[in-house]
């Protein structure tokens, strides 16, 4: 997802009976929905699971405002033109409620991005693609957002108390962000040939690298067992990519697009589709820095940090200066 | 060559927003700022971009005083043998009606 190969630091899941009593209180807690709040007492993988994901997560918002702000200067109306600068900006909400959600288990909002600037940290590989077309902007709203909703509709329950907090207030906005995506598909395949064309081209290049998102498949995730009985984590990357498959294929019907899947397939006895895997070699390989954007990507984001950084301390010296003057006033 | 010093992080506020309905400032999250005036603008583009609110306050979060976790049932458990606090522990005749 926006957060995916989250390394867990557990060795497998422990009974309760194995736990010692803090432990086990803590993990009963959760198994009763409560929620764990900064301050309480956590065990350390729980605190440094969290850390990288909720940082992931927010590296994933920040560095996912480049593919679409590549756009905005080039939208095709002034309306088109506002509403991506909206989302836009919204991405950038969605990235300061987790960096402030990360910051309260103890981590600094510039040691997480030295960390995504140094590559210890990573952001979801989806955004290592590029948007060559006006028509990605409706793909990337349709599927990369409506991907980001099936994770993080779940994520409102999550145990960790400010993570589900900033999950309700960014869920209440993605929703803006799906349809406006979709609306720009719909335009599109109403067009010309050309405009069609072009949709048809934007789904063919999204569609496996937005399976992706949910990462590789449950048989593979060595990880989840531990997040999901601490409730960081809902459902299996294989649940989450099916209830994708299903919602969105008919949506493509609807726009008279094609999934650019063979094997695609109604399957009546599970009651969903039957469809291909993306290259999972593919996915590895973005995630180890050699997708198609990643060097610009992380560049950008880079230069956009140290070019700040005069700003940064500039007002920061303008407010020291302010209250000086305040005190001798008074 | 050195790497040049950070300056450091600009502080966290806590930010709270009373909405359109007469209802208190309520807890919605935080930010960083260099001071309590650019505070109250970014919070207004971070938290108010969909009429939220009608009010900010913010806070800075070291200012903050709060109650230990550890101390919840020394503070919260004395209320629970107490339920004559409730109205409903009362009864009522009907004879008598709405009070």
């Amino acid at each position: 997802m926006y957060a995916q190969m989250i390394k867990s630091t557990g060795k497998g899941v422990k009974t309760l009976d194995e736990m010692d009593p803090q432990e086990r209180a803590f993990q009963e807690r959760i198994d009763a929905g409560g929620k764990i709040e900064p301050r309480d007492w956590m065990p350390a993988g729980y605190r440094k699971n969290l850390i990288r994901q909720i940082g992931q997560h927010a590296h994933s918002e920040i560095v996912g405002q480049l593919p679409e702000g590549n756009w905005i200067t080039r939208a095709p109306t002034l309306e088109r033109k506002a509403i991506l600068l909206a989302k836009v900006q919204d991405e950038a909400g969605h990235g300061l409620y987790l960096y402030c959600a990360a910051e309260t288990l103890g981590i600094t909002r510039d040691e997480m991005f030295e960390a995504l600037h140094e590559g210890r940290m990573k952001y979801s590989s989806i955004f290592n693609y590029p948007t060559l077309t006006w028509a990605d902007m409706g793909a990337v709203g349709w599927l990369v957002d409506g991907a980001a909703i099936m994770n993080q509709v779940p994520l409102q329950r999550t145990s960790y108390g400010p993570y589900a907090r900033a999950m309700v207030r960014i869920c209440k906005e993605e929703s803006f962000h799906q349809r406006q995506g979709f609306d720009i598909m719909m335009k599109m395949c109403n067009g010309t040939d050309a405009q069609k064309k072009m949709a048809q081209d934007a789904l063919n290049r999204m569609w496996y690298p937005s399976l992706m998102m949910f990462g590789p498949s449950d048989k593979d995730s060595v990880h989840s067992e531990q997040s999901m009985a601490w409730k960081i984590k809902m459902n299996t990357n294989d649940e989450l990519r099916q209830k994708f498959v299903d919602q969105t294929v008919p949506q493509a019907e609807y726009l008279g697009l094609t999934v650019p899947d063979d094997k695609l397939s109604w399957n009546e006895e599970k009651g969903g589709y039957d469809f291909s895997e993306p290259d999972w070699s593919e996915f590895f390989d973005v995630l180890a820095g050699n997708g198609p954007c990643n060097q610009e990507r992380l560049q950008t984001r880079k230069d956009a940090w140290e070019s700040g950084q005069w700003v940064r301390d500039g007002m920061l010296a303008h407010a020291a200066k302010k209250r000086a003057a305040k005190l001798a006033a008074e | 060559m050195a790497e040049p010093k950070r300056t450091g992080e600009w502080p966290l506020f806590e930010v709270f927003i009373r909405g359109q309905h007469g209802l208190s400032h309520r807890h919605v999250g935080s930010l960083h700022a260099p001071d309590a005036e650019m505070a109250v603008k970014n919070a207004r583009d971070v938290y108010t971009r969909r009429n939220e609110g009608v009010s900010i306050w913010v806070v800075e979060a070291q200012a903050i005083h709060a109650s230990a976790p550890g101390d919840k049932e020394a503070l919260y458990d004395p209320s629970n043998d107490k339920v004559y606090r409730h109205p409903t522990f009362f009864d009522v005749p009907d004879e008598v009606g709405h009070m």
